[in-house]
């Protein structure tokens, strides 16, 4: 019987050294029979990174974080006397950390090789296209809108209504487009399913171009991320070769091509229409609404824009169903909410949680505190555009329209978590500096708005004519929030805003 | 190959694929290092565009440059998640250990100090890349030692 050895290929476990741990794994098991060292994509669980698994008689027990110096300790154990050593995890699905979770998007990730097509379809993987290929372009998309599933990128615009306005827009010609520029800092499940999932997202790319009638799709994916671009450049070419791509898709009459993009370090470029004129060649920069992508996209062609996640979910629900997706959740967010523990925290990583489960049993079950071992003072969700919240919020339940009842927003489920040695102050010029440095420059609130925010925060921190310049940084907020073209502009206030009201102190 | 020859094979290569410019910049810059100024007439008239409008997408995005830059270029990520967990100090301190600011090169042509924001590391914060490698978790010890290294011109790994 053969004994599996799993040891991740994902960035963050790179990161943190399990090149160097699968490279003195192989050194140590070289000339042993019945031994495969598998290279699987991250569980999401950062923090027991370098997670070591291994697989013998069919029971898979985990070891982590493991050093260089753990392997020969961890591969001298037998079978019956592993659980005496200090890293010994147990089966990693049975663990606190996960047990807590309700995986669905992310059920797959870390449990494979990421290429190994077969493995994707031994765990259900195609299922949702091969259903989809002999339904009724109409069908797809009322399964996808029964299901609830909302745009995962931050707008959480109903996917269903987005893929029915481009299924009935007149033509030919249309596109479906992956928009993979994870640019919020706290955020990191698109780069992690790309990384541990790939087929899933081209598997939902593939049903998404069957549903709307379009024959070419796009991934355009953030230059920061050399990893994910390696996988997925490998998974597609798999993908076309065992006809999952390309003409004639699962042996049906329906084409789906593929092509993978890379942007070009431009945090504006995750904004659709950026990241449209992007893809067709040019600078970034954001187009006026109307005309929708969905009317007027990709080449001027009616266009399906979603993120990674939303296009991954709608695999399983063509594969499952529609009301088994919408069995979760609760009120108008269904399914499963992806939040990414990040900032100074000491359990970082992926949690799939049904939607409504609160800020603070979040950072307390999972998270475990900060990793410095101060209390955390602010936690900002929702990426740079999103809100630092206080204590007293955060009871909140995280769902949409509860985050934005607090004048907070979800966003990409970026939850940053700072200790009490944080500068509200700093943070909020951070804020409208990161403005001015990625703005595309096309509306003037906010190209001239956040330079000039930068200037009044800064006469706020000198104390010159403080409580003056505090209304007058509202008043800039004011003009950013109303007249921006894009969320850039329009919502760089929201973290300055939630900096003056909830930390008042820092300011003076 | 002779760089002219090479230029030549890349506009052949995109020439027709749509939306083609960005990733004709791209492989230029893959195998020059940096986009030559002088390629960009040749560029504007194999994608049907003017010589502003080539200029003006080189101009627009940060991971394209007109000129070489150092051997090997850190980039420190100086986003919110790594603000939290120290982040700050490192901007500084590479600054300061490298005498330079970000966007420059180092006198002896070995470093390019760059801000990055953001690369999805933000679990294990704060975070820093060189070449295709990510480090995460990184103090000052780790950051000074990754610097002696570059300008030791030691292969990282």
């Amino acid at each position: 019987m053969t004994t599996r050895y799993f040891i991740p290929r994902d960035t963050t476990a790179l990161a943190v050294g399990a090149q160097s741990v699968a490279d003195a794994l192989s050194q140590a098991l070289q000339g042993q029979e019945d031994v495969t060292i598998v290279r699987n994509g991250s569980r999401g669980a950062f923090w027991l990174e370098p997670l070591l698994e291994i697989e013998r008689n069919g029971e898979r027990v985990g070891f982590g974080p493991v050093s260089v110096a753990d392997v020969p300790t961890i591969l001298a154990l037998g079978p019956s006397d592993q659980a005496g050593h200090p890293l010994y995890l147990g089966p990693v699905e049975a663990h606190p950390w996960f047990a807590g979770q309700q995986r669905l998007t992310f059920a797959r990730a870390g449990l494979d090789d990421p290429l190994c097509l077969e493995a994707y379809l031994a765990r259900h993987g195609f299922d949702g296209l091969e259903h989809a290929v002999h339904l009724p372009q109409a069908d797809i998309v009322d399964e996808i809108t029964r299901s609830g599933l909302r745009g995962r990128g931050g707008a959480a615009f109903p996917a269903g209504i987005k893929w029915r306005t481009v299924m009935e827009a007149a033509g030919d010609e249309k596109y479906v487009v992956c928009n993979a520029d994870e640019g919020d800092s706290g955020t990191f499940a698109d780069r992690l399913l790309m990384e541990a999932d790939p087929y899933q997202l081209i598997e939902g790319m593939a049903i998404a171009g069957v549903a709307v009638g379009a024959r070419q799709g796009y991934i355009y994916l953030r230059s920061e991320y050399p990893h994910a671009w390696d996988v997925l450049h490998k998974a597609i070419a798999k993908a076309e070769a065992a006809g999952y791509l390309g003409e004639g898709i699962c042996d049906s009459d329906k084409h789906f091509h593929l092509e993978l993009r890379l942007g070009a370090g431009a945090y504006i470029c995750g904004e659709e229409t950026a990241l449209l004129e992007s893809l067709e060649g040019r600078r970034g920069m954001v187009r006026a609404k109307p005309p929708l992508p969905a009317h007027q996209g990709l080449f001027g062609k009616p266009t399906v824009v979603n993120n990674v996640l939303t296009l991954a979910a709608t695999s399983s629900i063509m594969a499952d169903g529609a009301e088994a997706y919408a069995a979760l959740g609760a009120a108008r967010s269904l399914g499963t909410l992806t939040v990414q523990l990040a900032g100074n925290i000491r359990r970082g990583g992926l949690v799939e949680v049904p939607y409504g489960m609160s800020l603070r049993e979040l950072i307390e079950q999972f998270g475990g505190g900060t990793r410095s071992g101060r209390p955390v003072r602010a936690i900002q969700v929702g990426g740079p555009l999103g809100a630092y919240l206080p204590e007293s919020l955060w009871d909140t339940p995280l769902d949409y329209e509860a985050m934005a009842a607090v004048g907070g927003m979800l966003g990409h489920g970026g939850v940053v978590v700072f200790d009490d040695t944080v500068d509200m102050a700093e943070q909020a010029r951070f804020a409208m500096a990161f403005c001015a440095q990625e703005s595309c420059g096309k509306c003037t609130p906010c190209r001239v708005g956040s330079v000039r925010g930068v200037e009044v925060i800064d006469r706020i921190i000198a104390r010159e004519e403080p409580e003056q310049n505090i209304d007058l940084l509202h008043d800039l907020c004011d003009t950013m929030e109303a007249a921006s073209l894009c969320a850039m502009g329009g919502l760089t206030p929201h973290p300055v805003r939630s900096a003056l009201r909830h930390f008042p102190q820092d300011f003076n | 190959m002779d760089p002219q020859r090479l230029l030549a094979q890349l506009l052949c290569q995109y020439e027709g694929m749509p939306g083609g410019l960005l990733p004709l910049l791209q492989a230029i810059q893959e195998d020059f290092g940096f986009i030559p100024r002088e390629s960009v007439p040749a560029i504007a008239q194999v994608m049907n565009l003017s010589a502003a409008e080539v200029h003006g997408v080189i101009s627009f995005y940060h991971d394209l440059r007109t000129e070489e830059a150092g051997r090997h270029t850190l980039q420190i990520c100086c986003a919110e998640s790594c603000q939290a967990a120290g982040g700050r100090a490192l901007e500084a301190r590479a600054q300061e250990v490298l005498g330079i600011g970000f966007g420059e090169t180092t006198g002896d042509g070995a470093v390019t100090l760059e801000a990055v924001y953001c690369l999805g590391n933000c679990a294990c914060s704060p975070s820093l890349r060189i070449g295709n490698n990510t480090w995460a978790r990184v103090d000052t010890a780790l950051l000074d030692s990754l610097i002696a290294q570059l300008r030791s011109a030691e292969v990282l790994s």
